[in-house]
C-alpha cells in the first residue's frame, strides 16, 4: 500500500509538464515609479487644498505659479545662471575627486597624509562657511561654483578612495606579473575595478551639489533659482517657492539616471555581473 | 659557445638556501613565521616538478618567490641562468583562481600581457586567438569572465600565461576549484600543450593523484622545508590519463607520496 502512494506520488511529479517555470512577466519598475509618484501628487492635491497657502501649497496651485515663472521667462533665466554654477562646480569635483581618490587608495603615504583632512571635510558645515567665502570670492558665479565644488567633490574621493581599496590584490598581481607600471597597473587594472564605486560617489555628489547652489544663491542672493526661492518666501508666496524645489528635485533625478546610463556604457559588464535589470 | 652556455639555461630554475620569514601580529603578540627554511631545489629544462604539502607548508611562498611577487629574505633564486629580482617575462604565472579582469573578454584577457610585454597591431590579436585556440576556446573569445564556466576560465588563465612565451610556468593550485571531471581534463591538456611547447611547469597542488599524474619529480614540502623529492617513474608522455591511474606504476608511486605526507602527519 505504502509503495503503490509512493508510486502514484512519483508518477504525479512526472506528469506535470504543467509544473514547469511560467515565463515571468513582472510588472516594468517604470511602470511603478510613475504609478508612485502620481499617488503621491494626487493625496498632495487632496490634503494640500486644505491648508492655509501660506503654510504649504499643493500640485494644481504650484503648476501655475510654474507656468507664470516660465511665460515670463523668469524660470529659464534663473535655471540658466544656476546650472552655469553647478556645471562647472560639479564637473570640478569630478574631474579632482576621481584622481585624488584613485592617488589616495593607491598610496599608502598619502592615505596617511591626506585621508583625515578628507574625511573631516566631508562632514564640514559648510553653509557656516559660506559667508567667508563670499567675502574672499565676492557674491558673483566664482563663489557659486567653489561652494558646488567644495560640496561636491568629497563624496566622490572618498567612493573612489573606497573603491580603490576594494579592488583584489590579485588583480593587481595579474599586473604586476606582466611586468605592468604603476600607472598602467591604475589606468587597466585600478580604475576599472573602481567604476561602480566612482558612480556611486558621482551620484552621491549630484544631490549634494544641488542642495551647495541653493546654499550659496541664498547668500549670495539675487541671481538664480535660489534667489526665486528667497524672494517667493519672503512675500508668502509659497506656491511659487515650491517651483525651484521642484525643478530641482526633477532635474537631480534627471542627472542620476544620466549618470546611471553613463555607467552602463562605460562599464556593461557591472550590471550584467549583478544581474540586475536596470530598465 | 657562450650563447650555448646561455641556451643551455633556458628554462632551468634553482633555488638555493632560500629562506623567507616574516613578522605577524598574533593574539597581540608580534611573532616571526618561517614560511621558507633554507629551502633548495632544482628543475632541469621541459620538467614538470609539482609541489605538494600541507597548508602552510610554503609551497604557494616558494612559487611566489619564484614569479618575484614575493622577495626572499635570504637565498638565491634564478630562472633561466639569470637572478629573479620581480616580475619578469621569462615566467608566467597560472593563478588559482584564473584572476581574469572582468571587463575584458577572453580574447582581451589574453592579450593583456602581450599588450604589457610591448607588442601591438595585427600581430597582438593573433598571437591571442593562436593561444585562445591552443586551449580549445577559440569559440569563446568574445565571451566576458563571468559568461565562462570555472574550467573555460582557467583555460583563458593558462592562455594568458602562455602567450608571452615565457621559458616557466609557474601554477598555483590552478585546477583545485574546479569539479574532478573538469580537472582531470585540463590535467589531459596541460601536458598536451606542455608536450608541444616544451615548457618548464612548476605546479603547486595539494591533490596527490594531481602531483603523481603531472609530475616528472614530486617535491614534499613540510613546515617550510623540502622533506622529500619523489621521482616518478610513470613514462612520458602519459598518454589516457584515466587509463594510467589503474596501471600498478600509478598506484606504487602514488603509495610512495602518501608515505612521505603521512609520514609528516606522525611528526605533527
Amino acid at each position: 500500500m505504502k509503495a503503490q502512494t509512493m508510486t502514484q506520488q512519483s508518477g504525479l511529479t512526472l506528469a506535470a509538464p504543467e509544473d514547469e517555470p511560467k515565463l515571468k512577466r513582472e510588472f516594468p519598475k517604470w511602470a511603478i515609479t510613475c504609478l508612485s509618484v502620481a499617488f503621491v501628487i494626487l493625496a498632495w492635491e487632496f490634503f494640500g487644498r486644505d491648508i492655509n497657502p501660506v503654510f504649504g501649497s499643493y500640485p494644481s496651485a504650484i503648476a501655475v505659479a510654474f507656468w507664470q515663472l516660465l511665460k515670463s521667462g523668469q524660470l529659464i533665466a534663473a535655471l540658466a545662471q544656476s546650472m552655469q554654477a553647478f556645471v562647472v562646480g560639479y564637473g570640478l569635483a569630478v574631474i579632482v575627486g576621481v584622481p585624488l581618490g584613485l592617488l589616495i587608495g593607491r598610496s599608502r603615504v598619502l592615505e596617511a597624509a591626506f585621508g583625515v583632512f578628507i574625511t573631516g571635510a566631508y562632514a564640514m558645515p559648510l553653509v557656516a562657511l559660506v559667508p567667508l567665502l563670499v567675502l574672499w570670492m565676492g557674491l558673483g558665479f566664482t563663489v557659486k561654483a567653489c561652494v558646488v565644488f567644495l560640496m561636491a567633490v568629497f563624496p566622490i574621493v572618498i567612493n573612489t578612495w573606497l573603491g580603490v581599496r576594494a579592488v583584489p590584490k590579485t588583480l593587481i598581481e595579474v599586473g604586476k606579473s606582466f611586468v605592468a607600471s604603476d600607472f598602467t597597473i591604475m589606468r587597466r587594472i585600478v580604475l576599472p575595478a573602481t567604476i561602480p564605486y566612482i558612480m556611486a560617489g558621482i551620484k552621491l555628489a549630484v544631490g549634494r551639489g544641488v542642495v551647495a547652489m541653493v546654499i550659496a544663491e541664498f547668500f549670495t542672493a539675487i541671481s538664480g533659482l535660489g534667489a526665486i526661492i528667497i524672494n517667493a518666501a519672503n512675500s508668502f508666496d509659497t506656491a511659487r517657492m515650491f517651483v525651484p524645489v521642484i525643478v530641482l528635485m526633477v532635474l537631480a533625478t534627471a542627472l542620476n539616471s544620466f549618470v546611471g546610463f553613463v555607467e552602463r556604457k562605460v562599464a556593461p559588464w557591472q550590471s550584467e555581473i549583478s544581474g540586475r535589470d536596470e530598465g | 659557445m657562450q650563447e650555448k652556455a646561455v641556451s643551455d639555461a633556458v628554462g632551468q630554475v634553482s633555488l638555493t638556501d632560500v629562506s623567507k620569514s616574516f613578522t605577524l601580529k598574533i593574539e597581540g603578540k608580534v611573532q616571526t613565521v618561517h614560511a621558507l627554511k633554507s629551502v633548495n631545489f632544482d628543475v632541469k629544462q621541459s620538467e614538470i616538478v609539482t609541489l605538494i604539502g600541507p597548508s602552510g607548508c610554503g609551497k604557494t611562498t616558494a612559487l611566489r618567490i619564484l614569479m618575484g611577487l614575493e622577495t626572499a629574505s635570504r637565498g638565491r633564486v634564478s630562472v633561466g641562468g639569470k637572478e629573479v629580482k620581480g616580475c619578469g617575462y621569462d615566467r608566467g604565472l597560472v593563478f588559482q583562481h584564473a584572476e581574469l579582469l572582468p571587463w575584458l573578454s577572453a580574447l582581451q584577457n589574453v592579450m593583456f600581457g602581450l599588450e604589457m610585454k610591448g607588442m601591438r597591431g595585427a600581430e597582438l590579436k593573433d598571437t591571442a586567438y593562436r593561444y585562445l585556440e591552443l586551449v580549445g576556446l577559440k569559440d569563446a573569445a568574445n565571451r566576458r569572465p563571468y559568461q565562462l564556466s570555472g574550467g573555460m576560465k582557467q583555460r583563458v588563465g593558462i592562455a594568458r600565461a602562455l602567450a608571452i612565451d615565457p621559458e616557466v610556468l609557474l601554477m598555483d593550485e590552478p585546477f583545485g576549484a574546479l569539479d574532478a571531471q573538469t580537472r582531470e581534463s585540463l590535467q589531459g591538456e596541460l601536458l598536451e600543450i606542455q608536450a608541444r611547447t616544451k615548457k618548464t611547469i612548476i605546479f603547486v597542488t595539494h591533490d596527490l593523484d594531481e602531483a603523481v599524474l603531472l609530475a616528472d619529480r614530486i617535491i614534499v614540502m613540510r613546515a617550510g622545508a623540502v622533506q622529500e623529492e619523489i621521482r616518478v617513474p610513470l613514462p612520458r608522455p602519459r598518454g589516457d590519463l584515466g587509463a594510467l591511474r589503474g596501471t600498478s606504476q600509478f598506484a606504487e608511486a602514488r603509495y610512495q607520496v602518501w608515505k612521505a605526507l603521512h609520514a609528516l602527519e606522525a611528526v605533527h
